[in-house]
């Protein structure tokens, strides 16, 4: 029987799959971009499986919301990577210190 | 039976593609792993009984995002070798954070599982009624509590669009675009000239 216990081990994998990518490639933001997505997945399918298991929808709208900004953050994030790539032509993060923050 | 087979093969294509998103050495391969991840989480979702997520998890994930994903990798030109420099060096560190995090997890489960911690349990106000399906008991409370949080959704989703087209919309200074302005304010007597030349004389142009 398949119990949450389950589930929590997965996404639980799956989120600290998700943090080694950030750390491995720490040049490409193309894939830590992508390493988010993995966090956010892990967290939706937290959310999902306490929703099911608990019988409560809220956790399945809060998944819905957790997507929307997902989505908006990939498309922003993806919208300054192409304006930093025409000015610098290159997309290595870690020299990122233009306005010496 | 067949839930636990499904189970474990959605879970361990969804863990072996997540893994292999951080590993490529290409990037487009990485999109099209991740892809895979989001369909086999999908799956995951639909053995619980929550279709309608898994189906948003499809469509705006794998049709949007992921592809959002795969047009840019393609548009820019990248040598993506040089930015595996790097990799190997910080390998260590990040397994060792790594292993950290996921103890820390799995200790957090244990607790839980072993009676450690209450959550305390849910009032049944947001259960889904008998004999409808998901995506209608999901719709009848997105609709009616959660109204105001699904308007935030849309307000976010319009300022993230407007701030991606105004962060990579640029004037080119060398195209020549139409002037509407100019073309509506030109006058006949400014563009055409009424002359009567001399026979065999031709017009000055």
């Amino acid at each position: 029987m398949i119990g949450i216990e389950h589930y929590l081990a997965v996404s639980s994998i799956l989120f600290v799959l998700g943090v080694l990518g950030i750390f491995l490639n720490r040049k490409n933001v193309i894939v830590i971009l992508m390493s988010i997505e993995l966090i956010l997945l892990a967290v939706n399918l937290n959310l999902v499986a306490f929703s099911a298991f608990l019988h409560d929808l809220t956790g399945q709208i809060f998944a819905m919301f957790v997507l929307t900004v997902a989505a908006g953050e990939a498309a922003i994030g993806l919208a300054i990577l192409v304006i930093y790539f025409r000015r610098r032509g290159t997309i290595a993060v870690d020299d990122v210190n233009r306005m010496k923050g | 039976m067949i839930q636990e087979i499904a189970f474990y093969l959605f879970a361990g294509l969804m863990l072996v593609a997540g893994a292999l998103v951080i590993l490529s050495r290409n990037p487009v391969h990485s999109v099209l792993w991740l892809i895979v991840a989001f369909f086999n989480a999908a799956g995951l979702m639909v053995l619980v009984g929550a279709e309608f997520i898994a189906m948003l998890l499809v469509i705006v994930y794998v049709g949007a995002v992921a592809v959002l994903f795969l047009f840019v990798v393609m548009m820019l030109d990248i040598d993506f070798a040089e930015l595996r420099a790097g990799f190997v060096r910080n390998f260590p560190l990040g397994l060792a954070l790594a292993a950290v995090l996921f103890v820390e997890l799995f200790v957090g489960l244990v607790v839980r599982s072993a009676g450690g911690l209450t959550l305390g349990t849910p009032d049944g106000s947001a259960a889904p009624s008998l004999g409808t399906t998901n995506t209608e008991a999901i719709g009848a409370l997105l609709y009616t509590r959660y109204i105001f949080l699904f308007e935030a959704a849309g307000i976010i989703l319009l300022v993230a669009m407007i701030g991606a087209i105004v962060l990579t919309h640029r004037q080119r200074p060398d195209s020549r675009g139409q002037n509407v302005s100019r073309q509506v304010a030109r006058r006949p007597q400014d563009a055409t000239r009424n002359v009567k030349p001399e026979v065999g004389k031709g017009v000055q142009l």
